[in-house]
């Protein structure tokens, strides 16, 4: 039915937003440098090209990104070769301990020549790869030098380091907030149709959620992804200048880490798909049970309700439970692999310093090499789901960057002085092209006159508003106000000379003042009591705390809806239109305040043009014309009289509404 | 809160616990003796080039690399299942106690904060027990582990580790101390852009008619400005930490490497324990700065268990019966006798002194104006509140002594929102009635005035329904909400404002289908319309929660002034407009 009718359906439903789609996400890591943000199972459709055009929204910071890049270079460099600094350190007092135990006063070449002589071969190899001074301990200058050097390497990389990450996270803020502003524009120009065609939760979760996704993926992956590549590359060159043979070794065994973690990382992305689509079906079904709380009791659906919800919740247990484990087992085996190039260097290192191809201090800076490593791998391998989520959420913003536009705007005019009349010339108008609605409309209102809509519900009412304040854009002829097309004018001239009241009572989270003087930018402080006296608000506002102050929140729960929608009427008085377009409320108000909308109503009616959705029988028995509405399409207009006579269609839904219930009154 | 939470539920898997303890004991114990063997292979073999030695102990340390991951991975093993049974447990608590609520208690929470406490929070809670199971543990263990270690090699250098741990936990200290607010602040303002966002969505028709959109484009831009500056500042803290962490580890190094050479110098030391001291004051720095950050979530996630508990502390003010009455003398009767509702602490009751009856074959119509009491009087007889004085009887039996299910299988109630289960529109009508045949729900679905438009759904009876029968309008959603109960068959049929959304010939349709079929049920309608209730058998006006008139349409309009009022208010209605 919502298909066939894709307008009526919103305004007399009194339940809030339909709920955005249950994507599930974690709460905890929205600003998330947590490990939990990585949970989002998604997977994008054209990652390559969406991820492309991900990084060419970063394009406007590129001066600043060279900036960062170059940084993080140097910062890199001077972090990467601290520990061969401090190999050399090692060295200098590895040497005073060696030097200290040999007899002072012979060269090294004299200590060697009698080491072997003494049948210590092995202890003479190793002396003889070492820069000793047989008899004196530890050269403190030389060490301090050395010492100062790494001190001056750190202190240079930790600045550099800072600013990297200062910078970067600007450059990313930036490139959020313009994409989140380029979203919001395209609101602007996108047409109704597009806004009516989906729920608007799956839109709304768009422009947030998944924005929010993109802005947390740019800022954890960025800059973790360019220093981990930049401190790789630099570990890979450090590691060769210390030492091949051990380079080569620590490249066979901690990619291995980065393997485990991807092997691993799928299995467990799979549990925490599971554990994400339970986690949205235990949502659902909490959701339901709790909204339709006092329904599962009285209707005695209380135990199966719980069956249901204990099913999932273990279902929910399950796969959380594997997710979380198979996930943890990537840590302990990462470690492992480190562990185990940790020895091997110990190993062979030592075997290489015993036999004096290499100094002490070179195995202690691979030490640290091959750590520094193991880290950049495993983040590495790591992200690679964050991004695939941060790029499947991109993904969805762009669907909505790229959705079809409006039609440009016209730079006709409007002539100063509007009368308001109104002339529809052999309009033709449907939804989709399948389905016909209207065909050769003509139709002519006089200035002042009352144009009253009628039909059963759901028959489509909604649609001349959409028409006439060019929501949607007519398929043939003509819509004249003042004998001008509106389609010749831009569409903000034409609405500011219109005026509507919707059932749906929409105000925003301000305070009653600001949402009276929505109608009329800049509208002094006595313009919107004038407003609010014409349209019976004054009178409720004084009975406030804050009067006009009060806030309306969220869920409107301080004001009533028929106060709401009395400050709606007041909202239009204050715009003054000339062309008015009313939609009489059928929901339930309070008799007493239904009164006072229907007076403010009649009031805001006097000396223009209104097209009104009615629903009373006075107002569309004292209306001028009548259109009568079914199934989408006009199928008969003119005035109370002539359409009785005619007994068609007004006549029957006169009797089958009206008669019946102005019998006995 | 936060810690009686974690106690109470965490109880039955005490053993999983101590299993996740023993393991990351054997785990850290493994870790922290790596660096105490790496160096006995620097003194004594490196140093005296013993190759033997080297390759000995190089596979001493492989196998306890093994056993330190083995042992984490069970420790994770059973973590992971403590903290996610803990959880399921903790959710299953919440929903059972939201579900044994009154309508009183649900409404006190509010439905929607229910759903996160239910849901979210217990999330945070479950996500910190987990934390603490994998990495929490093991931190102070390494501490003290480290420190232990540390000065088996060297007791003199240990003033380096104080001041490397005190300047590194003071500084991550105050950073996190810094960003912990500005988190929250942060989330205040995802909140604020979201709602703009939602309202432009919401009121686009509202926006474009007023041309209001560079006012939104202004509204939007504030709130998009306040993020970004925000996360500027953020960025500058995170920007900070990281580079600082590195330079205090590094600072340590060559701290180590200074002092140390000295105490070698003096022969005090031996080489190979100045590589151990440089690696267990690394480790200790490490889940210094581990428990430290692991620090921002208890405070985040006390907040959500304060939540809990409070939904756990919770009873429902409607008590089932201690013996309940499971044979009922009448059919088809409510009697209210004087019956009183007030909520606790409120001034003026919402009702008092309301006697009335309902007899079977009975309509019986309920006005009045908003605030009035209707909607509270038709929740009394179903049990979503309890009277604080005198009674309902329904069927002859006050309503708190009947067993709760033979008391709603005698009801048919349509609330004042009509809501729909996801589903289909059988699966709808199931709830009424779990085994009633197609042709039944038909013939319900006829009575709604809902048949046409199911039979024009994809599926007809199949045709599936949104959660909160979001897909359907709120005119067919009352229909189908109306046609849920008629498949039930009750004695009683309530009717809370339940043809609001419905114009006045279908309005008028349905209540003559209804009426031939609810023959010998009692039929209670709460109403605005005239024309709805001018038919009943009996109405009943309700004023400030009081009853200031009962009797029939004629009889109420020559005796009841708020009557009176209540027809001339909508009969202007018609003459205001003309």
């Amino acid at each position: 039915m919502s298909r066939r009718e894709p307008l009526i359906t919103k305004p007399d439903s009194p339940e809030k937003e339909p709920a955005a789609p249950k994507r599930p996400r974690q709460g905890p890591a929205r600003m998330g440098h947590g490990p939990m943000a990585q949970n989002v199972a998604e997977k994008a459709i054209n990652f390559g090209p969406s991820l492309r055009r991900l990084m060419g929204m970063l394009r406007p910071e590129r001066m600043l990104f060279a900036v960062v890049v170059a940084m993080g270079t140097v910062a890199v460099v001077a972090s990467v070769v601290g520990p061969k600094i401090l190999g050399k350190a090692t060295d200098v007092i590895f040497n005073g301990v060696i030097g200290r135990q040999l007899p002072a006063g012979m060269t090294k070449e004299q200590v060697i020549e009698m080491l072997r002589a003494g049948g210590q071969g092995q202890l003479a190899d190793m002396l003889g790869g070492l820069n000793v001074v047989p008899g004196q301990g530890i050269d403190f200058s030389l060490l301090g030098r050395w010492l100062l050097l790494a001190l001056g390497l750190y202190v240079a990389s930790a600045l550099l380091g800072f600013l990297q990450n200062f910078l970067l996270n600007r450059a990313v803020q930036r490139t959020v907030y313009r994409m989140r502003d380029e979203v919001r524009a395209k609101l602007d120009r996108l047409p109704l149709r597009y806004f009516d065609a989906q729920p608007r939760g799956e839109l709304l979760s768009r422009i947030t959620n998944d924005m929010d996704n993109v802005s947390q993926t740019l800022q954890q992956t960025l800059g973790q992804l360019l220093n981990s590549v930049l401190t790789l590359i630099g570990v890979t060159i450090m590691m060769f200048t210390v030492s091949p043979l051990l380079a080569w070794l620590t490249l066979a065994i901690v990619p291995l880490a980065g393997v485990v973690s991807v092997i691993i990382g799928k299995r467990a992305q799979k549990q925490f798909v599971g554990m994400w689509a339970a986690t949205g079906e235990l949502n659902g079904e909490v959701e339901e049970a709790y909204s339709g709380h006092a329904l599962v009791k009285v209707f005695g659906r209380q135990r199966e309700v719980s069956q249901v919800f204990d099913q999932t919740n273990q279902k929910l247990f399950n796969s959380a439970f594997r997710a979380q484990f198979i996930s943890g087992i990537i840590m302990p085996v990462n470690s492992l692999i480190g562990n185990l190039n940790y020895v091997v260097i110990a190993v062979v290192g030592g075997l290489q310093v015993a036999n004096g191809r290499m100094p002490l201090g070179n195995v202690q800076a691979f030490i640290q090499y091959s750590r520094m490593f193991t880290q950049p791998i495993t983040q590495i391998a790591s992200m690679a789901n964050l991004l695939q989520s941060g790029v499947a959420s991109a993904e969805r913003v762009f669907e909505v960057l790229d959705a079809v536009e409006m039609s440009p705007e016209a730079d006709g005019q409007l002539p100063e002085v509007i009368e308001g009349h109104v002339e529809f010339r052999d309009v033709d108008f449907s939804y989709t092209p399948e389905r016909p609605l209207i065909a050769g409309l003509d139709m002519e209102a006089e200035p002042g006159q009352t144009i009253a809509i009628v039909g059963p519900t759901g028959a489509g009412k909604t649609t001349l508003v959409n028409l006439l304040e060019r929501f949607y854009e007519i398929d043939g002829g003509q819509i004249l106000l003042d004998g001008v097309d509106i389609a010749s004018v831009p569409r903000a001239t034409l609405r500011s000379k219109l005026g509507m009241v919707l059932q749906e009572t929409w105000l925003f989270g301000g305070t009653i003042r600001e949402n009276i003087a929505y109608g009329k930018p800049g509208a002094t402080r006595d313009e919107v009591i004038a407003a609010a006296t014409a349209a019976h608000v004054d009178a409720f506002v004084h009975q406030l705390p804050d009067g006009y102050e009060t806030l309306i929140n969220e869920e409107g729960t301080n004001v009533s809806a028929g106060e709401k929608q009395l400050i709606t009427i007041a909202r239009a008085f204050i715009a003054d239109p000339e062309v008015l377009i009313l939609d009489e409320a059928t929901s339930s108000v309070d008799t007493r305040t239904e009164v006072l909308v229907q007076q403010a109503m009649a009031r805001l009616r006097s000396g223009r043009t209104s097209f009104v959705i009615a629903h009373r029988l006075s107002t569309i028995r004292d209306a001028d014309l009548i259109l009568v509405m079914a199934e989408g399409a006009i199928v008969e207009q003119g005035s109370h009289d002539e359409l009785i006579k005619a007994r068609g269609a007004y006549y029957d839904l006169y009797q089958s509404q009206f008669a019946a219930a102005l019998n006995g009154e | 809160m936060l810690t009686k939470l974690i106690n109470r539920y965490i109880r039955p898997y005490g053993s999983l616990l101590a299993g996740v303890l023993v393991f990351q004991l054997i785990a850290t114990a493994a870790s922290l003796s790596l660096p105490s063997l790496n160096a006995r292979i620097i003194d004594n073999g490196v140093a005296k080039g013993d190759t033997d030695y080297i390759l000995r102990n190089g596979a001493i340390m492989l196998s306890v690399s093994l056993v330190q991951a083995v042992s984490q991975i069970i420790a994770v093993y059973f973590g992971a299942k403590a903290a996610m049974s803990f959880g399921r447990d903790v959710r299953g608590a919440v929903f059972e106690r939201t579900l044994s609520f009154s309508t009183r208690e649900l409404n006190q929470f509010g439905a929607p904060s229910l759903i996160t406490r239910t849901t979210n929070d217990v999330q945070q809670v479950q996500m910190l027990v987990m934390m603490t199971c994998t990495m929490m543990i093991s931190a102070p263990i390494t501490m003290v582990g480290g420190v232990f270690m540390a000065l088996r090699e060297d007791l003199v250098l240990s003033w380096l580790i104080l001041v490397a741990v005190v300047l590194l936990g003071s500084v991550i200290g105050v950073l996190v101390w810094r960003m912990t607010p500005l988190f929250q602040l942060n989330q205040v303002k995802i909140d604020t852009i979201n709602r703009v966002v939602r309202e432009q969505i919401t009121g686009i028709r509202v926006i474009r008619a007023f041309t209001r959109e560079p006012l939104e484009r202004k509204r939007f831009d504030q709130a998009n400005g306040d993020i970004m500056r925000l996360a500027f500042t953020i960025g500058t803290l995170f920007a900070v930490l990281f580079p600082f962490v590195m330079f205090v580890m590094n600072m340590g190094s060559v701290g180590v490497m200074w002092f140390g050479g000295m105490r070698i110098d003096a022969g005090d030391m031996q080489i190979g324990q100045l590589t151990a001291f440089l690696q267990y004051l690394m480790q200790i720095l490490i889940s210094v700065m581990m428990s430290t950050m692991m620090l921002m979530m208890a405070p985040r996630a006390a907040v959500c268990a304060n939540r809990i508990m409070e939904v756990l502390n919770t009873s429902s003010s409607v008590a089932p019966p201690t013996a309940p009455v499971t044979e009922l003398p009448e059919h088809g009767t409510v009697r209210f006798e004087d019956v009183e509702f007030a909520y606790p602490g409120a001034d003026a009751p919402v009702l008092s002194g309301v006697n009335f009856e309902l007899r079977p074959g009975q309509t019986t119509a309920v006005v009045g104006s908003t605030g009035s009491g209707k909607s509270t009087l038709v929740n009394l007889i179903p049990r979503l509140f309890d009277v604080t004085a005198g009674r309902v009887l329904v069927d002859g039996v006050d309503v708190r002594e009947i067993d709760p299910d033979l008391l709603w299988s005698r009801i048919g109630l349509v609330p004042q929102r009509p809501y729909l289960f996801s589903g289909t529109v059988k699966s709808n009508m199931a709830y009424g009635d779990p085994d009633a045949s197609d042709e039944q729900i038909w013939q319900a679905l006829q009575i709604a005035q809902a048949s046409d438009f199911v039979t024009e759904m994809d599926g007809e009876l199949d045709a599936a329904i949104a959660q909160g029968g979001a897909n359907v309008s709120g005119g067919q959603r009352q229909r189908l909400s109306i046609a849920r109960a008629v498949v039930k068959q009750p004695e009683i049929y309530v009717f809370d404002d339940a043809f609001s959304a419905l114009d006045v010939a279908t309005d008028a349709r349905l209540r003559a289908a209804l009426a031939s079929h609810t023959q010998d049920a009692a039929v209670l309608i709460v109403a605005q319309r005239v024309s709805t209730i001018r038919q009943a058998d009996q109405i009943v006006v309700l004023e400030h929660g009081r009853i200031v008139g009962v009797g029939g349409h004629d009889e109420l309009l020559a005796d009841c002034e708020t009557y009176r009022e209540i027809v001339e208010s909508q009969r202007s209605i018609e003459e205001a407009a003309a």
